[in-house]
């Protein structure tokens, strides 16, 4: 297939409620054209609702939707023209491999030879070629999320929507298609919005990540951005694992239980905030402290063994839960101290993430 | 030597299958006292001559007689007629209440359901009451001066055909109701993603989705149709004659077990016939509740 031209989204203070319960809270959101963007939230935040907002499914109660320049929000969805990638695939169980990926081409009058041709060249796309003559049943989950793709792209739509579609694949499977969905978003460059709840897979695959929580977009980031410069403790707790320690500001200065502490830049944030975490940026001292490190001291609780990962679960002076993390070499794993023992962490400045402590305000 | 514990976990497993045979005696006895003993004697009693010898007589009665013909011919064509306009009636009908949220779905269910719920006697007599020379609708029709002389409702095709199709409809709308509730409604929203209207997305994608459970109602419908006694005989007025009448009529006016026998079993050929062919169309016993194949 030919690299499809692709169009931007605007959505422009979409509200929706249920009842009392605001599903969408006057949300902005704007994709690039061409851009694969995730939304990422726990279930019941909201991102399903703005997927289905954007596919014409659900009729939000106020706002703008734009596809490039043309205002979409009272447009029906089968006039949308966006190609969609549902859950559980929805494909058509009394039409085979064909039909299901031709029923978009048939729509819209395109001569048979023509669409023999296009949805042979679709499946291919999808690495199907062949299929056409199977039934549903007879296909493996894989191959089904295949076929839902060639059907949602045969039609050259310049948008994209896929609401977790990976959800019912096993593990290696869906690490697998996840680079091959990106491999195919690269190819055919058409604007994706991808759903999931899946914070790893949101990392793996986009260009940008938009972090959602009751019904609000609490960040809209790339990844790397997003794991290293959270907005809030939220979005921290969310992506990535984090324990937190209580700052406390004095002038420009930070304090964590009486040491002072070297970060990275001086954060925007007022008053108390809470210094974030990170298993792996966590590193193990010996006996000797190093002056360019924080220095944290405490007692293991836990060492849990994960296989290509070890974890070191331990308490510090002041009752602060932390936690390491570090690839479990022969050597590491040999010399990790035992539950009970006292331990030592260094962190780096440039590893420092300070956030505001709304709970401590 | 054999393997360690084999005989006794064979022993278990026929106790296990003995035991499950036990349970399922009862249903056994009882199917065989009520359905296999009396067709089995039906079948003896078709195959008696008048002077009680055994032959086909009762046989070629059926074929040689043209009024057993006719009798076939009109029970086949009030049926289809019938089951046509429970389709026609039922599929808007059970349509819409799949499209509804469960809650009122089942509340409106409950109107299609009491009528199923009454004696079938007592609804046919409700029509009689309704249709008859000076039933309620001839007498408020001829007051309101919509009509002057008494229209025959009843007691004829037309009024047969009414009361059957009132008493068969439930027995349409249940299972396609249920087919329909079983239809994803993401299909739909695919068909709309994909660019299809509402009515090509009905008619692509929900109609033959619910083709199954159509094809599974119209059957019971015809089948019960096929064997219907009751209301032939009441809205019917004699000119209605279906096998059940003719079978009714052989054993209480001309006492002749043989003739009625004889037809039965044609009869009960037949509807087997057309169970084989609905079953080949389409998986009933998924439909009906069993775990199809």
């Amino acid at each position: 297939m030919v690299r499809a031209a692709s169009l931007p989204i605007y959505a422009h203070q979409i509200a929706k409620s249920y009842g009392r319960v605001r599903a969408l809270d006057q949300v902005d959101l704007a994709v690039r054209s061409g851009e694969f963007l995730t939304l990422l939230g726990p279930s019941g935040s909201g991102k399903t609702t703005l997927l289905m907002v954007l596919a014409g499914f659900i009729r939000p109660d106020s706002g703008s939707l734009r596809f490039g320049e043309t205002e979409m929000i009272r447009v029906a969805p089968h006039k949308r023209d966006v190609g969609m990638v549902f859950q559980n695939y929805a494909l058509f169980p009394h039409m085979n491999v064909a039909s299901n990926v031709g029923f978009p081409l048939r729509l819209r009058r395109v001569s048979k030879a023509d669409i023999a041709a296009r949805v042979e060249q679709a499946l291919e796309t999808v690495q199907l070629a062949g299929y056409g003559a199977r039934g549903i049943e007879q296909l493996s989950g894989g191959q089904r999320q295949r076929v839902a793709l060639a059907r949602a792209i045969v039609f050259e739509p310049r948008i994209l929507l896929m609401d977790e579609p990976l959800s019912a694949l096993d593990k290696q499977l869906r690490e697998h298609m996840q680079i091959e969905l990106r491999r195919l978003h690269d190819k055919l460059g058409m604007t994706t919005v991808y759903v999931t709840h899946d914070q790893r897979e949101a990392l793996t695959m986009s260009d940008r990540v938009a972090v959602i929580s009751q019904g609000r977009v609490l960040q809209l980031d790339a990844p790397r951005r997003l794991y290293e410069h959270p907005a809030n403790r939220f979005v921290a707790e969310f992506i990535g694992e984090s324990a937190f320690l209580p700052v406390e500001r004095t002038g420009d200065s930070f304090f964590h239980d009486g040491h002072r502490l070297k970060i990275r830049d001086c954060p925007v944030v007022d008053g108390n905030c809470l210094l974030m975490l990170r298993p792996e940026r966590l590193q193990l001292l010996g006996a000797t402290a190093p002056d360019h490190l924080n220095i944290l001291r405490g007692t293991v609780e836990q060492v849990v063994y994960q296989g290509d990962s070890f974890q070191l679960q331990a308490r510090l002076a002041d009752g602060s839960a932390v936690a390491l993390r570090g690839v479990s070499t022969q050597d590491a794993m040999a010399t990790l101290p035992r539950p009970g023992a006292p331990v030592m962490f260094g962190l780096a400045p440039e590893d420092t993430v300070l956030l505001a402590d709304e709970r401590r305000k | 030597m054999s393997a360690l514990n084999a005989d006794e976990l064979r022993r278990d497993a026929f106790r296990e299958r003995l035991a499950l045979f036990g349970l399922t005696l009862p249903a056994l006895v009882l199917v065989t006292i009520t359905m296999i003993l009396p067709i089995a004697w039906l079948f003896s009693l078709s195959l008696l001559a008048d002077d009680g010898s055994i032959s086909l007589e009762n046989y070629r009665r059926l074929v040689e007689q043209p009024s057993y013909g006719r009798i076939f011919a009109t029970t086949f064509e009030i049926s289809a007629a019938a089951t046509a306009i429970c389709v026609l009636l039922g599929y808007p009908l059970a349509y819409l209440l799949s499209q509804l949220s469960p809650r009122v779905a089942n509340l409106l269910m409950i109107g299609v359901l009491l009528p199923f719920w009454t004696s079938i006697l007592v609804r046919t007599y409700a029509w009689l009451v309704l249709l008859q020379r000076h039933g309620l609708v001839n007498t408020w029709g001829i007051e309101l001066g919509l009509w002057d002389e008494p229209l025959p409702l009843v007691y004829n095709p037309g009024g047969t055909l009414l009361g059957m199709v009132h008493i068969m409809l439930p027995f349409l709308i249940l299972p396609l109701y249920g087919s329909m509730r079983a239809i994803d409604r993401n299909y739909l929203k695919a068909a709309a993603n994909l660019g299809a209207g509402p009515i090509r997305a009905f008619w692509q994608v929900f109609f033959p989705l619910s083709l199954p459970g159509l094809l599974a109602g119209s059957t019971i419908v015809f089948i019960l149709c096929l064997g219907f006694y009751i209301t032939p005989a009441m809205l019917g007025g004699g000119k209605v004659i279906m096998v059940a009448n003719r079978v009714a009529n052989d054993v209480e006016l001309f006492f002749n077990w043989g003739a009625a026998s004889a037809l039965g079993v044609v009869l009960l050929v037949a509807t087997m016939i057309v169970l084989a062919v609905a079953s080949r169309l389409t998986p009933l016993g998924r439909i009906f509740g069993g775990h199809g194949p």
